[in-house]
């Protein structure tokens, strides 16, 4: 229990005094989920869509697929990118192992799968309503897919922000690929993991607790950005 | 004015599901100006036979043959469902969205959705929500969106069950009005009133075939087949 309150009061002090490396490591956690977070959507917001319209051979194959990859091991994705990356991996020569690019490489892996698959769920049930309509209007597959994510956009802000929140909480992978090095690919857990394995539990509580506050935080701004609970009913 | 509307035929059409036939063999041309109703019981392939002329339905055999190519003839067609299907948008946006698809201007589109929102009386509901409208204001934006491309074959599959006799007015008036601006409808329907009232002629379908077809004045006058007689006279038919 003493832990817990001298982490509350860590995290107030941390907070009020803006801790230099607290607002950095802070800047690059959201720097890093945000930037997997827009590739990650950009990527699976449409591929679910059309996954959710387009009838396949391998359909059923491809939506069990990608339903398994939501379950994918942030460590064996971390490893596996660092195969890649390393000097002696096939883009050894791009130089981009524990750099931040590297850490968002590594989240897009794994949560593009989840948005992909909550994305289908969603624009399943929303195609089913409007296959007759944009049949009958005669509208080409680009047409469709536009459609169906401008008017399921709010489902589709859940899907993102599920994305985001595991993404933002994520540790095992870009711990591998940073490196957690000072100033450079240090984020927010992978601090809270080193100062738990240093015994200073009270700072790894107060960085807890600004994560937790971090990740609300962007849920509500972006709740309010799209006015999510203003039009809500359709 | 919409331009002259294309001609349709169906040779030999048939469809099944299950391998069960819900349509034909069939035979049937439409041509010509007019209101077609197309009249029979339930599970007769009224809505079947709609869907087949629209081409959202596929046939296990035979053709549909429009006058003029498929495309074009995609083009020049609307269709009204039964249950009106509205986007998850605004009621302008769900006016504008047909003309939007086909990259007309945003003045042209705001000025046809501001007239078309009168012609219906949803001038007041522009931006209320579509889905929340009542049955009958739901219908007739369904019939406004399709109308507002300005189509030359309407078909409507049955646009007035459930609703009450002034929503069904409106609507049968707003046909009355798209049909003399040169609109060619093809409707089903279960209302022997509204047929009466609406067709110039008439299909008359049972089990999937056609039994009767020509013009409605005769069709009601002196019906050719004993099915049909006992239809018009509301005697259950199977």
């Amino acid at each position: 229990m003493n832990e817990i309150w001298a982490g509350i009061q860590a995290a107030f002090r941390l907070i009020v005094t803006l801790d230099a490396d607290l607002v950095e490591i802070t800047l690059r956690s959201l720097q890093v989920s945000l930037s997997a977070l827009v590739i990650a959507s950009l990527i699976a917001l449409p591929f679910g869509t059309w996954l959710a319209i387009r009838r396949f051979r391998y359909r059923r194959a491809t939506i069990a697929t990608l339903n398994a990859l939501m379950g994918l091991p942030p460590v064996v994705v971390g490893l596996i990118v660092y195969l890649m990356l390393s000097r002696s991996g096939p883009f050894g020569v791009l130089g981009l192992l524990f750099t931040p690019t590297a850490m968002i490489i590594a989240q897009v892996i794994i949560i593009t799968p989840l948005i992909a698959s909550i994305t289908h769920q969603a624009m399943r049930e929303l195609w089913a309503e409007y296959h007759d309509l944009l049949i009958s209007l005669n509208t080409s597959k680009r047409q469709r897919i536009a459609t169906l994510i401008w008017d399921g956009r709010r489902t589709l802000l859940t899907a993102a922000l599920a994305g985001f929140g595991r993404a933002i909480g994520e540790v095992g992978a870009i711990m591998i690929v940073g490196g957690n090095i000072d100033h450079a690919t240090r984020v927010l857990t992978t601090a809270i993991a080193l100062e738990t394995g240093k015994g200073d539990f009270a700072l790894a509580l107060g960085l807890g607790f600004v994560l937790i506050a971090l990740a609300l935080l962007v849920n509500f701004a972006i709740h309010a950005l799209s006015r999510t609970e203003r039009e809500g009913t359709w | 004015m919409v331009e002259p509307y294309p001609s349709v035929s169906l040779k030999d059409a048939l469809v099944k599901r299950r391998g069960k036939p819900i349509l034909g063999p069939i035979d049937l041309a439409l041509s010509g100006t007019g209101f077609t109703i197309v009249l029979g019981p339930n599970g007769a392939g009224k809505t079947t036979l709609l869907k087949v002329l629209h081409g959202v339905e596929r046939l296990s055999k035979g053709v549909v043959a429009w006058s003029v190519p498929d495309a074009q003839a995609r083009q020049m067609q609307a269709y009204v469902f039964q249950s009106p299907i509205m986007l998850r948008r605004s009621v302008r946006q769900n006016l504008a969205y047909p003309l939007q698809l086909l990259g007309e201007d945003k003045a042209a589109i705001a000025s046809k959705v501001t007239d078309w929102a009168r012609r219906i009386g949803l001038e007041e509901a522009l931006d209320r929500p579509a889905p929340r409208l009542s049955g009958g204001e739901r219908q007739k934006l369904a019939l406004g969106r399709a109308l507002i491309r300005s189509p030359q074959v309407l078909f409507l599959d049955e646009p007035c069950a459930n609703l009450d006799g002034r929503s069904t007015r409106e609507i049968e008036a707003l046909l009355q009005d798209a049909q003399a601006a040169g609109t060619r409808i093809i409707m089903t329907t279960h209302d022997l009133g509204q047929a009466r009232r609406l067709a110039s002629d008439l299909v008359f379908l049972l089990h999937g075939r056609l039994h009767e077809q020509g013009e409605a004045s005769a069709f009601f006058a002196t019906p050719r087949t004993s099915e049909a007689k006992a239809f018009l006279e509301g005697d259950i038919v199977e």
